[in-house]
């Protein structure tokens, strides 16, 4: 029994396919970009050592900032939408639905399972004003909101606005199921006990629910959070990032630069510059709130 | 009636039309999407968006799938998820079999190298998986997607399978072992048919990863023949513009309709596998 669970030959045969796709299909390229992001130009034609420069570079570039302060205001309104409406909708399922439970938790997840390219489609036809009116527009006359009517993805700020409740409107109910999950795990006595002493509404929201949902939260928030800074493929498949760079994320932004102008090394920056974000979110969320008690 | 009654009917209607307000947001555009995909390009011009459609013109369906060729780009796309799903699941269940129930020195590093990987940003990979792609003359091939696909579901495949294999009592392998099976038999004829509650639920996420993938086939496909349906919906409001929209909602609902029709089918299981990652990690 022991010999056979300590067969050496036989551990490779089951770990070495996988370990061996793995390293080279996510592992070693992670390494390999902070390499490049070293160096500028493009491999084996203008190839240089570059150093940190690339990662200075950054901050002088219009582009990039502009890329990352939109980023960053993308993220805050999306990871506070996904999230707090997240948490809403859990609190509807079990507080305010008493019928159709399971139809409503199944309609509410379906956006989540979608093509992000479906989707982003999808919200382009919605908001279309030329060659003819897409629904939202439709809506607003029949509402007879006809002066509201406008190129919503064709303006800056609309269209910015639209990515973000698309993704706050694909991901809400992902996060209304966790938390509706957490919820479900909090003793029944608990929540009664408090209602006998008289907390109700908000008072037994912030007193009970919040507190015993403080983990899932934060799990919550390091999923939104390294979600949305990374955020290519709605953007893309929405806007291509437009009007202009209205809503150029950072990382189409490192996909331009490398595929579009062949700045591997200014592209590789960008992406690590990406990942240490995600990491740095990560730990500051675990690390600063996760040790904290009440 | 008291006033107090009234109100609380009241408040209650309120909150019902909120209710189906709330749902109908969210179900609405699907259902547009696939009512517009019926409809003939001049009732797009004729009739407000909202308008059902006049009758079921489903040449909208031939011209996606023919000239439009989705249906080159479903069958891309079939290929290459159905392969990468199987390598995904037959490489996840055997490495979490020996991360979890055999003994050997370097199994918690090896568990800590595979979950590492469940929050790679999927960018970072990009530039370096290209430029070998395109040294090893895989760009614009399936492989070049089955590997990165596979590479990219291990992670969060290994760690649901793992965490399931682990609750299997080790008292089974033993009375296999006993009745004769040697190890690659325990874990083919006990193991896997045991953990197969875990296996059908990774096949079933990873088949929604994979098949609404855009940036690996956008990055290492150019050659339109070989493009998946994603890249493809991409390429298909570029050539055809604004032009035929009958066309283009029903070349989104054929991108969707795998995706519908598995959740419709099994969405119990597709939501709780989904946050099985959340709730449990």
């Amino acid at each position: 029994m022991e010999s056979l669970l300590r067969d050496k030959k036989a551990i490779l045969v089951f770990v070495l396919p996988a370990a061996l796709i793995y390293l080279f299909s996510v592992f070693v390229p992670i390494i390999w970009s902070t390499y490049y992001s070293l160096f500028s130009g493009l491999p084996g034609i203008n190839f240089k050592f570059f150093g940190l420069r690339n990662y200075a570079k950054m901050w002088g570039d219009r582009i990039f900032l502009g890329a990352f302060s939109m980023n960053l205001e993308y993220v805050a309104i999306v990871v506070l939408g996904q999230v707090g409406l997240g948490l809403l909708c859990a609190l509807l399922f079990m507080f305010g639905i008493r019928k159709y439970k399971t139809f409503v938790r199944t309609i509410v997840f379906f956006p989540v399972v979608l093509p992000v390219v479906a989707v982003g489609q999808l919200f382009t036809k919605i908001f279309e004003i030329t060659p003819n009116n897409g629904l939202f527009n439709s809506l607003l006359v029949l509402l007879g909101l006809g002066d509201l009517v406008q190129p919503w993805l064709g303006q800056p700020r609309s269209a910015f606005l639209v990515l973000c409740s698309m993704d706050i409107w694909t991901a809400m109910g992902f996060y209304a199921i966790i938390f509706y999950a957490a919820l479900m795990d909090i003793p029944t006595e608990m929540i009664e006990a408090a209602r006998i002493d008289g907390a109700n509404g908000l008072r037994l929201l912030r007193n009970i629910l919040l507190p015993s949902l403080r983990p899932i939260t934060l799990t919550c928030l390091v999923f939104s959070f390294t979600g949305t800074l990374k955020v290519f493929e709605s953007s893309l498949a929405l806007t291509r990032g437009g009007p202009g760079t209205a809503t150029k994320t950072l990382s189409m932004y490192m996909y331009d630069s490398a595929f579009l102008h062949s700045q591997y090394g200014y592209g590789s920056s960008i992406a690590v510059f990406i990942l240490i974000e995600c990491i740095v979110v990560t730990a500051v969320i675990n690390g600063v709130f996760g040790r904290r008690k009440y | 009636m008291d006033t107090a009654r009234i109100r609380s009917n009241i408040a209650s209607l309120l909150f019902k039309i909120f209710v189906v307000i709330f749902l109908a947001i969210e179900v609405y555009p699907i259902l547009w999407m696939l009512i517009s995909s019926f409809k003939e390009t001049r009732e797009f011009t004729s009739n407000p968006s909202y308008a059902l459609p006049e009758g079921f013109f489903v040449q909208n369906y031939a011209d996606a799938w023919t000239t439009g060729r989705m249906g080159i780009f479903f069958k891309n796309s079939l290929i290459t998820t159905a392969v990468s799903l199987v390598l995904i699941v037959a490489l996840s269940s055997s490495v979490s079999f020996a991360l979890v129930k055999m003994r050997w020195a370097l199994r918690g590093i090896a568990l800590s190298f595979f979950m590492s990987g469940i929050m790679v940003p999927v960018t970072i990979v990009l530039i370096p998986l290209f430029t070998m792609y395109k040294a090893l003359h895989l760009l614009n091939t399936y492989w070049s997607l089955i590997i990165t696909y596979t590479g990219f579901g291990l992670a969060l495949s290994v760690y649901l399978i793992a965490s399931y294999m682990r609750s299997l009592p080790d008292e089974l392998i033993e009375a296999a072992v006993i009745d004769g099976c040697d190890i690659y038999q325990v874990f083919w004829k006990v193991v896997v048919p045991l953990s197969m509650n875990a296996i059908i639920t990774v096949l079933v996420i990873q088949f929604f990863f994979r098949w609404n993938d855009m940036i690996f086939s956008m990055t290492f496909i150019s050659r339109t023949a070989m493009k998946t349906v994603q890249t493809g919906l991409l390429y298909f409001s570029d050539e055809w513009g604004n032009k035929n929209w009958g066309a283009i909602f029903a070349a989104i609902s054929i991108g969707v309709m795998p995706t519908l029709a598995l959740y419709a089918g099994l969405n119990k299981l597709v939501i709780d596998g989904m946050t099985a990652g959340a709730v449990k990690g």
